[in-house]
């Protein structure tokens, strides 16, 4: 067809979009914008189910509260945050030898036909359901602690109030060991990952010096891995923090606090799983959730450190290797 | 360098000790539950396990049946609402590239997969159980979709990425749109990936227990209706493991080995496709 020299332009100037294109492009867009819709709306319901509560009691005073009476209306949620706070560090202080080791051995000592059946059964611990590991600490681990491991503790330590008390097995120290056990393959893998990026031609310059296997290991390997490693125990600790079923099998269900690892006490995501499905009324439905807000402030949080300094880790080694 | 090389040779065997201790330590857990799970479980066993309802205390025999049918029947709700979302906004991150509202995007898909499962069972229960006044199957579906969308979409954005640019140019250059290089030759290249990435989220939203306590609640009954609390594997677990009989301890490891069979032969299908995808690649 000839142009008149008097149409319009940037009409026929306009590049051709395809239809589908078009609508292809506006349906993923809201695919994609539906993630933050959720992340929205996560916010939204909860402070929604929670806001009898804040309403009524005030923010401070539900946070700093130590008593816990959902009969008559008392909500103090510090024995929960405590009870979370003490496992879940305990956990990681108990994990993260475990972990570094295991992967020190895997990546720099041991032989290497160990790593690939060493690397499927640690898929295997991560892949093993959170209830499945309470059925078998509940039935294995806490007689174990009760007859075992808290009668020595008792008798050798018992002058530390930390270890004081009679063995009741559930508690503290039963929930922090399942912890442990359910963190460990999170920590391990991200250590593995930042551990294989350890610069090779420094840990070989140390061995050509003379340095022991162990040396090369301390002054070429872990100073470079301590953002990654860093990272890693914060991720575990996100994952111990909001660990639910596990923890409510042994941790005993008692909203106290106390300073012996021996004793029952509680955390935030097993009273909300005990508790929330019977929960008497709007202001108990909403202190429940109001302890979900919170349980989620601090999991964020974490996170988001997490990934910052794992982010800023990677950039400067690749800064490094340009 | 300090000390004598005595002391430094032995400070590296006592520490190569100690790391290989550690690799010991590390499995000792795994071997424990999987040994008990399976010793304890496999007795109880029995065609009738798997198809009977449970019974009440005292009353010997009975099943699983309900829950079995339950857990599937809740995955599969989960799927319906998860997989689209979940694989839609992965290939809409693999697609943007770095907008900033695509970094955005995946900035927060990235939190959303470590926020922990009993307060996404708290947001199901504001969404759907507090309007239909009533615990669901449908709740509980909702729930387990919220916990697969974002981990599923930043494996989908890994494996789009994956395909080679130079298959997307050549389609482009032969006229085909966008879209359809999309979903015709982009995404069927990564669809082995996304299939493994699916059959992973889907073993890890069956052994979830906390966030269907409130939103699924249990049934002691069949049920397939979506408005009807629903029985699943996990949390029957659960109530038999905290009750005071020793019948139900007893169903609970057999219930916990069924559980472990199921995400077991999951996982090992998801490694299985892995390996011969990147077989068929080299």
């Amino acid at each position: 067809m000839r142009a008149r020299a008097d149409t319009p332009q940037p009409a026929a100037a306009r590049p051709r979009v395809n239809r589908g294109d078009r609508a292809w492009g506006l349906i993923l867009s809201a695919l994609g914008g539906a993630v933050l819709i959720i992340a929205g709306g996560i916010i939204l319901s909860l402070v929604r189910v929670a806001r009898p509560v804040f309403a009524e009691v005030g923010l401070e005073d539900f946070l700093t509260g130590q008593d816990w009476d959902p009969l008559s209306d008392v909500f103090g949620a510090l024995p929960f945050i405590y009870g979370t706070v003490v496992t879940s560090v305990l956990a990681i202080l108990i994990a993260l030898p475990v972990a570094l080791g295991m992967t020190l051995f895997l990546a720099e000592m041991g032989p290497k036909w160990l790593r690939q059946p060493v690397a499927f059964a640690v898929e295997t611990l991560a892949s093993i359901p959170s209830v499945v590991y309470g059925l078998w600490a509940l039935f294995v681990l806490v007689p174990w602690l009760r007859q075992t491991v808290q009668p020595f503790l008792g008798d050798h330590l018992g002058f530390l109030p930390l270890f004081s008390g009679p063995p009741l097995g559930l508690g503290y120290l039963a929930a922090a060991l399942v912890l442990a056990v359910m963190i460990l393959p999170t920590i391990a893998s991200v250590t593995g990952e930042v551990l294989k990026t350890a610069p090779v031609a420094v840990k070989e310059g140390a061995l050509a010096l003379g340095a022991t296997r162990w040396e090369a290991i301390r002054m070429a390997v872990l100073p470079h891995s301590r953002p990654g490693i860093f990272g890693a125990t914060l991720l575990g600790l996100g994952r111990a923090l909001g660990e639910t079923m596990a923890v409510t099998m042994v941790i005993g269900n008692s909203p106290t606090i106390s300073a012996s690892l021996f004793a029952p006490g509680y955390t935030l995501p097993s009273v909300i799983a005990n508790e929330f499905a019977e929960a008497a009324g709007d202001r108990h439905t909403g202190a429940l959730a109001a302890l979900a807000l919170v349980l989620f402030g601090i999991t964020l949080l974490l996170n988001s450190v997490a990934r910052l300094i794992m982010q800023r880790g990677q950039r400067k080694l690749q800064g490094r290797a340009a | 360098m300090n000390g004598s090389l005595l002391r430094r040779k032995a400070v590296n065997h006592l520490l190569t000790g100690l790391c290989a201790l550690m690799v010991l330590v590390a499995l000792l857990p795994l071997v424990s539950v999987l040994w008990l799970v399976i010793k304890n479980g496999a007795a109880g066993l029995s065609w009738t396990f798997f198809t009977a309802l449970p019974r009440p205390v005292g009353e010997e025999g009975g099943g699983v049946g309900n829950a079995v049918v339950g857990t599937l029947y809740i995955v599969a709700i989960a799927c319906a609402f998860g997989l689209p979302l979940g694989i839609g906004a992965g290939v809409y991150l693999a697609e943007s590239r770095n907008g900033l509202f695509a970094r955005g995007i995946r900035f927060t898909a990235e939190l959303l997969a470590g926020v922990p499962s009993i307060v996404i069972g708290i947001v199901a229960y504001g969404v759907v159980v507090v309007p239909m006044k009533r615990f669901s199957a449908l709740a509980g579906g909702v729930a387990l979709a919220l916990l697969m969308i974002p981990t599923l979409a930043r494996a989908t954005e890994d494996l789009v990425r994956l395909v080679p640019g130079s298959l997307r140019e050549a389609s482009l250059a032969l006229g085909v749109p966008q879209w359809k290089t999309s979903l015709r030759v982009v995404l069927r290249t990564a669809m082995g990936g996304i299939v493994t990435a699916v059959l992973l989220s889907i073993a890890r939203v069956a052994g979830e227990t906390a966030p269907l306590l409130f939103t699924a609640l249990n049934n002691q009954y069949w049920n397939l209706r979506p408005d009807q609390p629903t029985s699943t594997l996990t949390v029957q677990i659960f109530n038999y493991a905290i009750s005071p009989y020793e019948d139900w301890h007893a169903k609970a490891w057999s219930a916990a080995l069924v559980l472990l069979l199921v995400v077991g032969v999951l996982n090992l299908l998801a490694r299985q496709m892995t390996r011969t995808r990147l077989k068929g690649a080299r």
